[in-house]
């Protein structure tokens, strides 16, 4: 699972998964937090909702065939609330998913998701909702995911999207994976250190 | 024009803005446990990185612990391979460990403020939602995932954006039966579980000011469930009376001087805010979860709502909430019929929140058929607990009195629902599955109305019980 280092414009096919507040214990139950890695985790994703649902003879979206191989996840409001476990997020890309579309998310799941290189892109709940209605009338339908732009494409129609300024800056620059810029100025980081009472001494 | 506590904080530990603009952030704080720590310490193996400040650094094992038997090996094979490799990762790079034999082991959240680690005006990341926790005193304390514990582990930094902050003002004095986890049931049910999205919440007003460190940490604990990453109370006399002694605290004459310095970043008056919202403590009652997420709540003497009466956002989930639970719009919760009870957890397993269990359960029995049990949120609580006869109280009441850990919150150990059993948790989440059981049922609510619960093997207002042992006395 290679991610770029520079990511802006996703491509491929979506998948919608409805609801609000759809808490990171739904993503991806407790259960299988039980592991040193975070190996696997794409099997078992959303599996509670998936095994309720094929109790009633429904498939959850996200293991529907026609939506297999997607790379854009479409959701509603406050996606990823609950628990800041990062195996969601990892669920999700280890899956296939490349960029997240939704209403909102919560801030510990789309802080993840930069961490992974995965965008998280709001539009409004209108434009969620259409966006999940096209994917479900042509599951074959291209959608192009514009961090840069902050602007999704299907079917020849744009919607306005959005991504916080910062993240944007590092995942089009190439900086989503924080660790190496803040070690490149390690001094600085011992002066703060130093400056603080309850490090050096009151 | 004045600051807030965010803002002071925020600039003593800001190294520089990134070039996208984040905050390079500098953590005082870094708390660590078995299940999110794992991978991080993979990750900076294969960059070959150090950790950068060991000694800022401390672990505990919490989440997957048993409570009933912990002895070594862990009878949960993949459980004790989480704790083999925490208990290497600590011994690798010279991080303090309180494990499962150490007197100061606990949970995560309760063991930092118990031990003074947690102290005013520092940063604390953990990758744990409920880091909030620690806001209670003056801290900026949030949670964080596992590629960002590698980045504190490695530079002791994070990359993050600036927050706004919303003061939350309360005013009155709560009645008896409502405790402080009614006061945050009641602010996420009027903000919303997504209102508090970009912001910190301050806690402030003469409740607030009123309220015991462990009071406020119960509100601080639940800020995430209202979407705010961050949650605190400024620090005052209370905060540093619960830290003189304190074994990580300051001793001395460095306890007056940081005195100084924690009073000094208050908010000041003047302090300007992004939003301000009133509430009245007064007007709390018991507050009881019904649905599906920590919003969905009622006041114990009001009804359900009925998805017809509301606007077409709230429509479909309280539709699917109401299913789950099996619960119809327009009646009580009280009268709920329970299986299981659970006190505990790093939202009210502290010893207050033990003390007042106990107070409703002494004298009485458990219902039939009601599976209870009480878990100290840490080894020192189980035993101060104990040194006051409570777990004899518990036990003698029909409750079962286990070992320190985080249980039944959230399933991670032998403690977890069965099918589609009814819990009356003093825990933070009422998710679907939450609680062990894809199908479980959970009822959020104080430990005082879990007992209570427990008692008469239903959902009752607390208040009732305690008029009627006033008038028995």
């Amino acid at each position: 699972m290679e991610i770029s280092r520079f990511v802006d414009k996703i491509s491929g096919r979506g998948v919608p998964v409805r609801g609000n507040d759809i808490d990171t214990d739904r993503i991806i139950p407790a259960r299988f937090l039980k592991s040193v890695t975070f190996e696997g985790l794409e099997t078992h994703a959303f599996e509670d909702d998936r095994k309720q649902l094929e109790e009633r003879g429904q498939v959850h979206a996200f293991w529907n065939p026609k939506y297999k191989g997607a790379r854009i996840l479409i959701v509603n409001g406050n996606f990823g609330c609950g628990s800041s476990r990062e195996h969601a997020p990892q669920a999700l890309q280890r899956w296939g998913i490349r960029a997240v579309v939704g209403e909102s998310f919560s801030e510990i799941f789309s802080g993840n998701s930069v961490a992974l290189g995965m965008p998280c892109l709001t539009v409004s709940q209108a434009d969620a909702d259409a966006l999940q209605s096209a994917v479900e009338a042509n599951p074959q339908a291209e959608i192009t995911v514009g961090v840069g732009s902050e602007s999704i494409e299907v079917n020849g129609k744009k919607y306005r999207a959005h991504v916080p300024a910062g993240a944007r800056e590092a995942f089009t620059a190439g900086t989503w994976d924080a660790t190496g810029q803040l070690l490149d100025n390690f001094d600085q980081v011992r002066n703060v250190a130093k400056s603080l009472p309850y490090v050096s001494g009151f | 024009m004045g600051k807030t506590l965010l803002q002071k904080v925020w600039e003593r530990h800001a190294v520089r803005t990134l070039p996208t603009g984040q905050t390079q952030l500098f953590i005082g704080l870094h708390l660590i446990h078995e299940v999110t720590s794992p991978q991080a310490f993979d990750m900076i193996r294969m960059r070959g990185d150090k950790v950068a400040f060991p000694e800022r650094t401390f672990a505990t094992v919490d989440h997957i612990v048993p409570t009933l038997d912990q002895r070594r090996p862990f009878l949960d094979v993949m459980a004790e391979e989480m704790m083999s490799a925490l208990e290497k990762n600590c011994r690798q790079f010279g991080i303090p460990l309180f494990n499962i034999d150490n007197a100061s082991q606990g949970i995560v959240h309760v063991i930092g403020p118990e031990l003074g680690l947690t102290q005013p005006g520092m940063t604390i990341a953990c990758g744990d939602s409920h880091t909030s926790t620690h806001g209670a005193f003056g801290a900026i304390a949030f949670g964080i995932g596992t590629s960002q514990v590698r980045d504190v582990l490695a530079s002791q930094c994070l990359a993050i954006e600036p927050m706004k902050v919303r003061r939350i003002t309360m005013n009155g004095s709560l009645r008896p039966g409502v405790y402080a986890k009614d006061v945050i049931l009641e602010i996420i049910r009027r903000l919303g579980v997504k209102g508090g999205t970009g912001y910190a919440y301050e806690y402030g007003g003469d409740a607030f000011d009123r309220m015991t460190m462990e009071e406020r940490m119960t509100v601080c604990n639940m800020s995430i469930e209202g979407a705010a990453r961050v949650g605190y109370v400024n620090p005052d006399e209370t905060t540093f009376k619960y830290l003189e002694g304190r074994q990580f605290a300051p001793k001395g004459a460095d306890f007056a001087k940081a005195r100084k310095w924690w009073a000094s970043l208050a908010s000041d008056a003047d302090a300007v805010y992004d939003d301000v919202v009133l509430m009245d403590a007064a007007a709390i009652e018991p507050t009881v979860t019904w649905g599906i997420n920590p919003g969905q709540s009622v006041g114990i003497s009001e009804k359900l709502p009925s998805p017809a009466d509301l606007g077409p956002d709230d429509r479909a989930s309280v539709a699917e909430a109401l299913e789950f639970m099996s619960f119809r719009g327009g009646m009580p919760i009280a009268g709920t019929k329970i299986d299981v009870a659970f006190i505990g957890s790093c939202t009210n397993g502290r010893l207050s929140d033990l003390r007042e269990a106990a107070r409703l359960a002494k004298g009485h029995h458990v219902a039939k058929g009601v599976k209870a049990l009480v878990v100290p949120g840490s080894q020192s609580v189980r035993r101060a607990a104990e040194q006051e006869g409570l777990d004899k109280i518990f036990t003698e009441a029909g409750f079962e009195w286990r070992g320190a850990g985080c249980s039944m919150c959230l399933a991670m150990n032998p403690d977890q629902l069965q099918g589609r059993q009814v819990c009356a948790s003093s825990s933070n989440r009422n998710f679907k599955g939450r609680q062990g059981s894809p199908t479980g049922r959970t009822l959020l609510m104080s430990p005082a109305m879990v007992a209570a619960a427990a008692i008469a093997g239903e959902v009752v207002d607390v208040r009732e019980i305690l008029d009627r042992e006033e008038v028995h006395a």
